[in-house]
């Protein structure tokens, strides 16, 4: 019953951040100074008669006035049509569709990397308070957080991909090869270097919370306690530590979706990976209305359930919420 | 079992503008406790009365110093006998749950307990019958720290200890502001404690609670013991006592005169040279201010007062 009432009010503030976001997006790219029709003719603009444009114009709906065309855009996407997409000349779903699996197994990669490095950095410095092992850690997170995400890849792509020649220097599969036709080695080959971008971005924020977090728990009462009843440091660690820092941590892992997307955003664009964040800039490079509408409509659910997962395992894992505050 | 010899604990402290300071919350403290005794030690907050325990066990923090020495059995404490003792030979009854971690289940802490002391046999058998020692039902072993409360979580708190074989119990301040009935019961539990043998040593502000359980008391001022007495002494009278606080603090009780003591004790950073008690006693002489008096054997119990006649 209460997860219930959770996923009503859950919902309900969704849908009220969807029509508001929609209708600002809109609004920004009515202002844009891209007109779709050129963006859409590209290289054939002198081969385009000024009769065939005016005729694209009248059938993208480019003559009516914005609120017209946001209330049309918004009675198709009610009935779950969001439109055709100009540059992949696909429906606009099948194209995030496509996108977003190729940026799943990239931010899922990071998600994963990140976390367990992220944690188990955090655990190391927290629980060598003070240590040049703590300082070491705290100095390379500090650093990494100060680093931008397109700096940073392009970094990594000078190392690993020119010097080194160890990874691909983009996309997501071999030249001439389609991405669904890579073998998983080839797939992975290609991901490792956007993944690593992306998640050692993720990996200073997570280390620094799970940090101090740590150092609270082993500064609290019940550490206190639990050493004069015998226990050691990593004993201290492993039965209280673990168990009270785990929650915060897989919260913030699952607020930090947005941060990830938008580093997806960065990563992408640099390696040239096919993915939603890649999609994202040609879109707005482009002047492609339907799928940018699209890509924030779905960017915003994605990075809201993520939020409202972190909100949910609070309240099943925690006894305190679970069980009511029964004190 | 327990003896503590011209204890002092301090701690380096910075002050506005990096001044380096120290305060000395405990300074020359002397404290006994044989096997098979419970002993009070009353004073009021400030008094430094927790720190004892936390020096005992040693797990004060990084930042304090002592001087002195603690025998265990007869046998030097070094922080590392400490380390190996805590938790098997020396164990620590909390003030509250508060010292629970708050996400680990009563039953399972409780048994983490039994593991750490070292006990020989299965750590959850020996939980299941300390808690029935102590009227828990299994059930109870499930519930979280928050959902204890009151008596239970005297009960669970005590079980911690009594998982075990220790043979030196501290309880810190274990039965602060609770129902009168379930502050019987624990120092009940106490006193049952010491009955089996074990030393057990009562730290609280509360000397009415210490008087009904305990063997002798040994009375804190200012971070030191102005007086060590029987509990007989202080059912006796006022004049059976010693030491001015002492007897200051007798006629405080309820059921006695009631009076306050005037004035309040010194903070840690402004001790005055001589007796500790000087600035509040009604008996204080030049004598008094010139050197901190020492310990001395009288009618059967310890004071620190230069003025007392045997
Ligand atoms: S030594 Fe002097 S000041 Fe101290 S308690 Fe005795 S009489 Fe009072």
């Amino acid at each position: 019953m209460k997860l219930l009432l959770f996923v009503v009010k859950k919902l309900a503030r969704l849908a009220v951040l969807l029509i508001a976001l929609s209708m600002a997006a809109f609004a920004l790219v009515s202002l844009s100074p891209i007109d779709p029709v050129n963006a859409y003719i590209g290289a054939d603009m002198l081969r385009v008669s000024p009769e065939q444009r005016a005729q694209i114009a009248e059938r993208w709906g480019l003559n009516d006035p914005p609120v017209q065309r946001y209330l049309r855009w918004m009675g198709q996407a009610l009935q779950g049509d969001l439109g055709t997409s100009s540059i992949y000349r696909q429906p606009v779903i099948t194209v995030i569709g496509q996108r977003f699996t190729a940026s799943l197994a990239l931010m899922s990669a990071a998600w994963v990397l990140s976390g367990v490095l992220g944690f188990t950095l955090g655990v190391l410095a927290g629980g060598n308070e003070g240590s040049p092992l703590d300082r070491v850690v705290r100095w390379f997170a500090y650093t990494l957080a100060a680093t931008p995400t397109f700096w940073l890849a392009l970094l990594l792509l000078i190392v690993f991909s020119v010097t080194l020649r160890w990874t691909p220097i983009c996309c997501a599969a071999p030249p001439g090869v389609l991405p669904e036709e890579a073998t998983l080695l080839q797939r992975i080959h290609h991901l490792m270097l956007p993944a690593a971008t992306l998640s050692i971005i993720g990996v200073a924020n997570i280390a620094l919370h799970t940090r101090q977090k740590l150092i609270a728990a082993l500064h609290s009462d019940y550490a206190l306690f639990a050493t004069a009843q015998g226990e050691k440091r990593w004993g201290l660690i492993w039965q209280h530590g673990l168990r009270n820092i785990a929650l915060p941590a897989i919260t913030l892992q699952f607020a930090s979706l947005s941060e990830l997307f938008g580093g997806s955003v960065l990563a992408e664009q640099v390696f040239t990976y096919p993915g939603l964040g890649q999609a994202t800039v040609q879109a707005g490079l482009r002047g492609d209305v339907p799928l940018l509408m699209g890509i924030v409509l779905f960017s915003a659910i994605f990075v809201f359930t993520g939020n409202a997962l972190a909100d949910l395992i609070y309240h099943v894992i925690d006894p305190r919420i679970r069980l009511g505050g029964g004190a | 079992m327990l003896a503590v010899r011209n204890l002092s604990i301090s701690f380096r402290m910075y002050s506005a503008g990096l001044r380096q300071h120290e305060i000395t919350p405990i300074t020359g403290l002397d404290l006994e406790v044989r096997a098979g005794e419970l002993v009070g030690i009353v004073g009021a907050s400030g008094s430094g009365k927790s720190l004892l325990a936390h020096a005992i066990l040693g797990i004060l923090p990084a930042n304090a110093r002592t001087a002195g020495e603690i025998y265990f059995k007869e046998t030097l404490l070094t922080p590392d006998r400490q380390k190996r003792l805590r938790g098997k030979e020396i164990a620590l009854i909390p003030q509250s749950v508060g010292f629970l971690d708050p996400l680990m289940r009563v039953g399972q802490q409780v048994r983490r307990a039994a593991y750490l002391s070292g006990a020989n046999g299965s750590a959850e058998a020996a939980q299941r019958q300390v808690f029935r020692r102590y009227g828990l039902r299994d059930e109870d072993a499930e519930r979280y720290p928050f959902q204890v409360s009151g008596g239970m979580a005297r009960r669970v708190l005590v079980s911690t200890a009594a998982v075990g074989q220790a043979a030196l119990i501290i309880a810190d301040e274990p039965t602060p502001g609770l129902h009168p009935a379930v502050v019987a019961e624990t120092l009940g539990h106490l006193r049952q404690l010491a009955d089996e043998g074990r030393a057990v040593l009562l730290i609280t502000h509360d000397i009415g609670a210490a008087l009904t359980v305990a063997d002798r008391i040994a009375v804190f001022y200012a971070g030191t013991t102005v007086e060590v007495a029987p509990a007989a002494d202080f059912q006796a009278g006022g004049q059976a006592l010693r030491h001015p606080y002492t007897q200051a603090l007798w006629r405080a009780l309820p059921q006695n005169q009631f009076v306050p003591i005037a004035g309040s004790q010194p903070p840690p950073d402004q001790l005055p040279a001589g007796c500790l008690f000087a600035p509040r006693c009604p008996h204080v002489s030049a004598a008094c201010r010139a050197a901190r008096p020492e310990l001395r054997l009288i009618r059967g119990g310890w004071v620190r007062c230069i003025h007392v006649e045997g």
